[in-house]
């Protein structure tokens, strides 16, 4: 598998670090590296040159080599160079003065715009806003059935009307209803298209030229590769855009892609979806992406996570039980439920500093199904085995086992994973930096 | 060639590059050979043409670390050989390319046999479209279709498979939304021998390769395929997206270490994504790429041939 962005250019700059004065060839061994690195996290080629090129200019100028600490000067300027890339503040969604605000939501298929539709549905009501939504993808099978389930789910009103009805037609009568019952944001999706699909393309254009949406949000894929410069560039010629919402970045990819996107149409990421779930979209922070590429760990969204989800007083009461060594099933059982609200377990780990560049424990991972199991199974264990976990032998165990209705086997797997998570407990305390990441974990 | 046992999906007479040329309403204009126009401007090769081909390369989303090899190799070939023309490295690098990509492949149906395919991928990438494709061209080449609506998750899923079984008179097995999967595979399969279905079409719930028990989820569909349909033809397909750059690489390695992939296909290649990362795939995974999707038509899927895909790949659009 590949390292990640972070990590590789953590060794890079760790080996830059380490040396006294550098000459001009290790700032170019540096940057081919960074180039390499930012290749393979899918940055566009030529934006990845200029890139190159603007760090290096300043990298061999006076700045570095007058320097006492010339390598931590070079991390500076990558630093400082895309962070201006990435835009310095967050772009922040705007409303218009008089409602409803009206958000379309454009992009290819497949890339989530019925899911970010819906998220973005959600996302506006925690922030005390009547969204109302409406379909115009009269094309793809079931892409109003799809939304209308959501709806139900987040009990927000879709409107959709016959598939005959052309997209105009449908974004008008529903912007009608949507001032008539007094909602004040309107969220439009459309079909997915080709960019370089003129029919499709035109209809965009019409329903803009119409409709003036207050803000046109292009959804991208955050796996795209190099073909986002183009796809970027063609909504904005054709139709443009205001801003980005960068989807499916729960999985491993990189995003170079919002890198590219941002340079070449300077359009900025407005929010970005994290999981399958419909509270996971957030807004984008420019300069913590640009820390997280750098492998300063995402120190902030943990901390807006932690806040939100876990009970200060029971996490306290946890750290000093773990610091004396009496973590238990119970706690480990609670610890669970909690850290099932901040989200999946390896996203929490990767936004840690030093840890993102291990690879997270598989099994780890967690499932409403499995935490059922798993309080099933502690619940069936006496108090004295939950304090003592090492005196459950093989008459316990099935005990244990048929009194919850589970086998061995899955006892013995959470027997595992307890030891496991004690072990990773203990290790948070030898990484550098992670007095401040158990504090996140359990305060 | 058509082997003895072996069922075309349908008879791909026409390429899929002359349907990109000729079929698509799309307003792609006439493919023009990029390398060419490179090497057009030189007589020599220098450093620049290694350079253009590099870039050509890493546009093309096949990633640097193929990229590099490639090009390197190509490199120590043309010394050694001492090549001067450039229109012959070029041939060489077509080869080069061709021959990572690989064209002999198993063939995906077997006559005589339920076939099961289990249709895997991520989210967005196209499975459910795919599968009505595959379904259109089986059943227009006289077997008989079965579709299994095993992504219980998203909503609508369901619904999607439903219209597209309309569209193209399959029937679709189908249970209720958040149901478990592996029973819709399980009695998909029961369906099928009892009706005597030729192809099994099993739609799977988009997952990130990263959600280890969505991972899980799918181990145990395949699971109750083989061991319910023990002398059936199963082959578990990864779908991959054009427009995915270098993740795809990701996405193939963990999907395959969970399930053992038999053979991709390739979408939305009629955007102006080039797919380069299936050489990427092919490159370190030894997957073959077995079926490509270039439109929005029923009939836009296409068997995969490394020779007009190479050919695409290196040139240039719009």
């Amino acid at each position: 598998m590949f390292e990640n962005l972070s990590t590789r250019l953590q060794t890079i700059f760790a080996k830059l670090r380490s040396r006294g004065r550098l000459s001009e060839r290790d700032v170019d061994d540096a940057l081919r590296e960074v180039r390499l690195a930012l290749l393979e996290a899918d940055v566009n080629f030529k934006v990845v040159k200029n890139f190159v090129l603007a760090v290096r200019e300043r990298a061999v100028g006076s700045e570095v080599f007058e320097s006492l600490t010339p390598g931590q000067q070079v991390v500076k300027i990558v630093y400082e160079e895309l962070t201006k890339l990435m835009g310095l503040t967050p772009s922040k969604l705007v409303f218009a003065p008089k409602p409803p605000t009206s958000f379309m939501l454009v992009g290819l298929q497949g890339s989530g715009k019925t899911s970010a539709t819906a998220k973005l549905a959600y996302y506006l009501k925690s922030l005390g806003k009547r969204p109302f939504m409406i379909t115009t993808d009269i094309y793809r099978p079931a892409a109003v059935a799809q939304l209308k389930t959501l709806g139900e789910e987040l009990k927000t009103p879709v409107f959709f009307m016959d598939l005959r009805t052309p997209p105009l037609e449908i974004a008008k009568h529903g912007i009608k209803e949507a001032i008539l019952n007094g909602y004040d944001v309107v969220i439009l999706d459309t079909a997915g298209r080709l960019h370089i699909d003129e029919t499709m393309m035109e209809e965009l254009r019409k329903l803009r030229e119409e409709i003036h949406p207050h803000q046109i949000l292009l959804v991208v894929d955050a796996m795209t590769g190099q073909d986002a410069v183009n796809l970027a560039l063609a909504f904005k010629e054709k139709i443009d855009f205001d801003g980005v919402i960068l989807t499916k970045l729960d999985g491993d990819a990189r995003g170079g892609a919002a890198l590219s996107i941002k340079t070449v149409t300077n359009k900025p990421i407005k929010l970005v979806s994290v999981g399958e779930r419909l509270n996971c979209l957030e807004l984008f922070h420019p300069d913590r992406m640009a820390s997280r590429i750098l492998g300063m760990g995402d120190i902030l969204t943990l901390i807006e996570k932690a806040e939100a989800a876990v009970d200060a007083r029971k996490a306290q009461v946890l750290e000093e039980k773990l610091r004396k060594g009496q973590f238990t099933l119970e706690d480990f059982l609670n610890q669970m439920q909690q850290l099932k609200k901040m989200g999946p377990l390896n996203q929490i780990l990767g936004m840690l500093p030093g840890i993102s560049g291990l690879p997270a424990p598989k099994n780890l991972q967690i499932s409403d199904d499995e935490l059922t199991r798993l309080q099933a199974i502690i619940q069936s264990m006496t108090p004295e085995e939950r304090r003592n976990p090492n005196i459950i032998d093989g008459s316990r165990r099935l005990r244990v086992a048929r009194g919850s209705g589970n086998t061995t086997q899955e006892v013995n797997r959470l027997l595992r994973r307890f030891h496991q998570i004690k072990k990773l407990m203990k290790q948070f305390d030898s990484f550098q930096g992670i007095r401040l990441g158990r504090k996140i974990f359990l305060s | 060639m058509k082997k003895r046992g072996e069922l075309k999906l349908s008879d791909s007479s026409k390429g899929w590059l002359k349907r990109l040329k000729t079929g698509l309403r799309r307003s792609r204009e006439k493919l023009t050979d990029q390398l060419f126009d490179i090497f057009l401007r030189t007589t020599i090769p220098g450093e620049k043409v290694w350079d253009d081909i590099e870039e050509v390369l890493i546009q093309a989303d096949v990633g640097i670390k193929a990229t590099l090899k490639i090009v390197q190799d190509l490199r120590e070939r043309v010394e050694i050989e001492r090549i001067q023309d450039p229109l012959q490295i070029l041939g060489l690098l077509k080869e080069e390319l061709i021959r990572i990509l690989g064209d002999s492949k198993e063939p995906l149906l077997l006559a005589n046999k339920l076939n099961v395919l289990i249709i895997v991928g991520v989210n967005g990438v196209g499975k459910t479209t795919a599968i009505a494709k595959i379904a259109h061209r089986a059943m227009k080449g006289g077997l008989k279709v079965l579709l299994a609506a095993a992504d219980t998750f998203r909503a609508a899923a369901i619904e999607q498979l439903e219209i597209w079984g309309e569209r193209v008179r399959a029937p679709v097995l189908k249970h209720q939304r958040g149901s478990d999967p592996a029973a819709v595979v399980y009695d998909s399969i029961h369906a099928s021998q009892a009706r005597g279905v030729n192809v099994l079409l099993i739609d799977t719930a988009g997952r990130l390769h990263t959600y280890v028990n969505l991972m899980e989820e799918l181990k145990k569909i395949k699971r109750i395929a083989a061991r319910e349909a023990p002398k059936s033809n199963i082959k578990t397909l990864l779908v991959i997206d054009a427009t995915t750059g270098q993740n795809g690489i990701a996405q193939a390695k963990l999907f395959d270490e969970a399930l053992k992939i038999d053979g991709i296909i390739l979408t939305k290649l009629d955007g102006t994504a080039k797919g380069g990362i299936v050489v990427t795939i092919a490159d370190e995974l030894r997957i073959p790429i077995n079926l490509i999707g270039v439109g929005e038509r029923l009939e836009d899927l296409c068997e995969f041939n490394a020779n007009e895909f190479v050919e695409a790949l290196l040139s240039r659009d719009i």
